[in-house]
């Protein structure tokens, strides 16, 4: 009934070419077809954050945008910030602080609460707060979380020059 | 759940977009940012044909000043306009509206256009356009035609656009410098639909309303211009008169149901709305009492 498209992207800075159903999300798209299960898929209309990802360098949300819409975009996923090492120290204090314990969330966190590093470097809790207010987590009661990232705000800032 | 299946198409240009409304406007709906058409499709509140994606469009994403008009592109983003120099100067009041539009990564892609012409009756931008007085343009077979905001909302998700129009752009007026305004919404967590909110803009001179426009939200089947505003403008106001317009609002609400609140509850919170924005913008404490939410 309706015509698969042709759409060319980047992810995690390898191309992908791919032929696509305009209905499949881009969540769906990343998971079942790139295999990349480090995006979750939590409530499918925006409210919990769980397949929160980058593209283009912001914060979306993929169960929210179509794999149709990405044609020549630049998306960045959970496994690609791993992986290059740029969230390795928010990962570690995520453990330490222990800001996760089911696991499902995180990915989204950790891709909104990089956001807010790079967008502010010395948040206050209030505007941690605030910038994970779009991400659930059923576990931790948030309080691990909000330290976590404000320990690795504080060690970001005492790094810089 | 998942969107059923649709046919597709890029514009490529707002001509190409035209062309594909005219061929599939009845059964298709544009495709701006997508924060809300997407959750409407995903839980199959909406099934359209076919999508025309506006999203590439760039010549429909921004923001200027021109004399006394700002005009705002229909694809300009909400974090856009939280970070406009024009809006924060000559339309404060949608800065602080959209600061209450869902989250980060949502604001990330949520277009204004696509808010206004998606009509929730819940969402913050089409109250802001009626206490700005704004004029939408829409863009058809036939040419351009200018729409009031207040003629605009014509029900829950129904505007006057016409299946084969395409919302460009809005035009507000700027504002006067001495003007002001007030938002406030109620929402269970920030960042949620509002169970009820308002949107104002005012000119107060010698402790008295000379203008004041008053946008309120999830009180009905779409966003309300409060007459017994009127009630407020060019007197003295005391806790009398307040009254009297408070229940004046309450004749023009018509609040519906939902799992967040009956419409007893959304009544009494407009009403509340209503004192503390008065006694906010006339800086008059001593107006807010009484009732507490």
């Amino acid at each position: 009934m309706t015509a698969a498209v042709a759409i060319s992207l980047s992810v995690n800075g390898e191309l992908v070419e791919a032929s696509v159903l305009p209905r499949l999300n881009l969540a769906d798209f990343l998971r079942e077809h790139l295999k990349l299960t480090g995006t979750h898929v939590g409530c499918e209309h925006g409210v919990c954050g769980a397949c929160t990802v980058r593209v283009n360098g912001d914060i979306i949300r993929s169960c929210l945008m179509l794999a149709v819409q990405m044609h020549n975009a630049k998306v960045e996923t959970i496994e690609g910030v791993s992986d290059s090492g740029e969230i390795a120290d928010l990962q570690s204090a995520f453990r330490e602080r222990n800001a996760l314990q089911c696991g499902f969330c995180t990915p989204g966190m950790l891709m909104a609460a990089q956001d807010l590093l790079q967008q502010s470097p010395t948040p206050d809790r209030e505007q941690i707060r605030e910038h994970l207010s779009g991400n659930y987590c059923r576990c931790t009661g948030y309080q691990a979380i909000v330290d976590a990232i404000e320990t690795t705000a504080r060690a970001r800032a005492g790094r810089s020059p | 759940m998942k969107a059923s299946a649709f046919d597709y198409a890029r514009a490529t240009s707002v001509a190409h977009a035209l062309e594909l409304l005219t061929a599939h406007g009845e059964r298709a709906k544009v495709l701006a940012g997508g924060q809300s058409l997407l959750p409407a499709m995903n839980l199959r509140l909406m099934a359209p044909e076919f999508i025309v994606d506006i999203g590439e469009l760039a010549e429909l994403r921004g923001v200027t000043v021109k004399g006394d008009v700002l005009t705002i592109g229909a694809l300009t983003r909400h974090a856009d306009l939280l970070k406009s120099p024009e809006i924060a100067a000559h339309a404060p009041l949608l800065r602080d509206a959209v600061a209450h539009v869902a989250h980060p990564a949502i604001r990330n892609r949520g277009t204004i256009g696509g808010s206004l012409a998606q009509a929730d009756p819940a969402s913050e931008l089409p109250a802001c356009m009626l206490a700005l007085d704004a004029t939408i343009i829409a863009r058809g077979p036939r040419g351009e035609r200018r729409i009031a905001a207040d003629e605009f909302f014509a029900g829950i998700y129904e505007t006057a656009l016409a299946p084969q129009e395409l919302l460009i752009a809005v035009e507000l007026p700027v504002q006067p410098k001495d003007s002001t305004h007030y938002f406030h919404e109620f929402a269970r967590r920030h960042g949620d639909y509002a169970i009820v909110g308002l949107a104002a803009q005012a000119l107060v001179r010698d402790g008295r309303f000379a203008d004041l426009r008053l946008g309120f939200f999830a009180v009905g089947d779409r966003p309300l211009l409060a007459r017994s505003a009127g009630e407020l403008i060019d007197v003295a106001v005391t806790p009398a008169v307040l009254a009297e317009a408070s229940s004046a609002l309450d004749e023009e609400l018509s609040p519906l149901e939902d799992q967040q609140a009956t419409p007893a509850m959304r009544r009494h919170l407009a009403k509340v709305l209503l004192m503390r924005c008065v006694s906010s913008l006339l800086s008059r404490p001593d107006l807010c009492t009484g009732v507490s939410a």
